[in-house]
């Protein structure tokens, strides 16, 4: 066991943790945040991207001890300092950008990922942003419309794919 | 996952020190090997992460080409080499998908040299030397079959250094599942003469097509390879495609990378 430190939802943190420990179990085990979810556990389906250091990261396929020092934002991050939901979550209750939810999490952190570098994407850039996370419920138009809407873009004419 | 020992070394000397631990294992971006490690495919003693080694990351113009240190995600190559090698910019923008490409590497890809990954087609097609702790390899050299590479134990890429073609382009024609490449083509013309690397169709992995090497040579236009026969290598089948599928693809590939360039 060795300590690893790093700073999660502007928060320092600091766990004795095994080399084998994975982010998302750095998070979920050891801090109790659950908002990221373990869907496939094999880096495919995306349900638990989390930010580190800006950057949109599968936290199943990272080990905690490798982004020691590095500042995570997690789903729970996303939220408005007085806990209502932030800019991005409440488009997805808007549109109805889930249905089971499972998925959303990584949802939110992939789209929150795009934003901060495309503000304004097409919905071409938006469906290649989320490339990397699967929606089993939906299909994925309603989740588009969202980060439209997130956006401040229209979002009634986003075709069905 | 079996447990190991975790170490994060600053230089490139230390990764190497580190690395003669019996059982150690160095993790770049880990994209393939912790998936492999879940399921004891792999199970190092000791895992040697190379992503806190400064010198090892980077895009850079150099002598000679673009220089691009082995620890770069390819998010930063897609972002940073776009003004010098936009061809090689577009691949890397390419692999996986954005997380994957926060985190994978352009050294961890060539280090397992996996048949379908798009990096090594651009840098055989490319004539890119593999920098690593104790030597220069040419990629022709470099690259030795599936999962195989010139690599000996505990050596470490340290850099990859890109001749600049005068035109290039690489498609894709990807397993939309896991976006690796069904047949990738990466087409590089140089005042010396035109490369072809082809990856994900061949059963040892990326391969030179040198008949349409020599057909573009000679005229770099569509119809050059019009009349070729699909390449010789023995190609991979599987659920996704026969090896005639696949062959064929090769061709329709190098075709649109040719009209891409």
């Amino acid at each position: 066991m060795t300590k690893v430190s790093m700073t999660v939802n502007g928060k320092a943190v600091s766990r004795e943790t095994e080399g084998r420990t994975l982010l998302v179990q750095f998070l979920r085990d050891g801090m109790g945040l659950t908002g990221t979810h373990v869907g496939c556990d094999t880096s495919q389906c995306g349900a638990c991207v989390v930010h580190v250091d800006g950057v949109p990261v599968k936290s199943c396929t990272v080990f905690a001890a490798d982004v020691a020092g590095g500042h995570v934002t997690t789903i729970e991050g996303m939220a408005n300092a007085d806990g209502t939901m932030g800019r991005l979550q409440q488009a997805f209750q808007d549109c109805h950008g889930l249905q089971c939810g499972f998925c959303t999490p990584g949802m939110v952190m992939s789209a929150a990922a795009l934003l901060a570098v495309n503000p304004t994407p097409t919905e071409a850039e938006i469906r290649a942003g989320l490339e990397g996370n699967i929606c089993r419920c939906t299909g994925y138009h309603n989740i588009v419309r969202a980060v439209m809407q997130a956006s401040g873009q229209a979002s009634a004419a986003v075709a069905a794919e | 996952m079996h447990n190991f020992q975790f170490v994060k070394p600053t230089t490139v000397a230390d990764a190497v020190a580190a690395l003669e631990h019996d059982g150690a294992q160095a993790l770049s971006g880990g994209q393939t090997l912790i998936p492999t490690m879940k399921q004891r495919l792999a199970a190092p003693e000791v895992l040697v992460s190379l992503t806190g080694i400064d010198a090892m990351k980077g895009v850079c113009k150099g002598d000679g080409g673009l220089h691009i240190g082995a620890a770069t995600p390819h998010a930063v190559v897609a972002r940073e080499a776009a003004a010098y090698y936009p061809a090689l910019a577009h691949l890397a923008g390419h692999i996986g998908d954005p997380a994957v490409r926060s985190r994978g590497t352009i050294g961890g890809s060539l280090a397992n040299n996996d048949p379908s990954a798009c990096y090594p087609s651009a840098v055989l097609a490319s004539d890119a030397v593999v920098v690593t702790n104790k030597r220069q390899i040419a990629a022709d050299d470099y690259f030795q079959g599936l999962f195989s590479t010139a690599l000996q134990l505990g050596e470490i890429i340290t850099e990859i250094r890109f001749p600049i073609p005068e035109r290039a382009a690489y498609v894709k024609f990807d397993q939309p599942a896991s976006r690796f490449a069904l047949v990738g083509v990466f087409v590089a013309k140089f005042a010396g003469g035109v490369r072809v690397a082809v990856t994900g169709a061949g059963e040892e992995g990326v391969f030179r097509w040198k008949e349409a090497e020599a057909a573009l040579s000679a005229g770099f236009h569509m119809a050059a390879i019009e009349d070729l026969a699909p390449p010789k290598q023995r190609m991979i089948g599987d659920l996704h495609g026969t090896p005639e599928y696949r062959a064929q693809m090769v061709k329709v590939m190098t075709k649109r990378a040719v009209g891409a360039a």
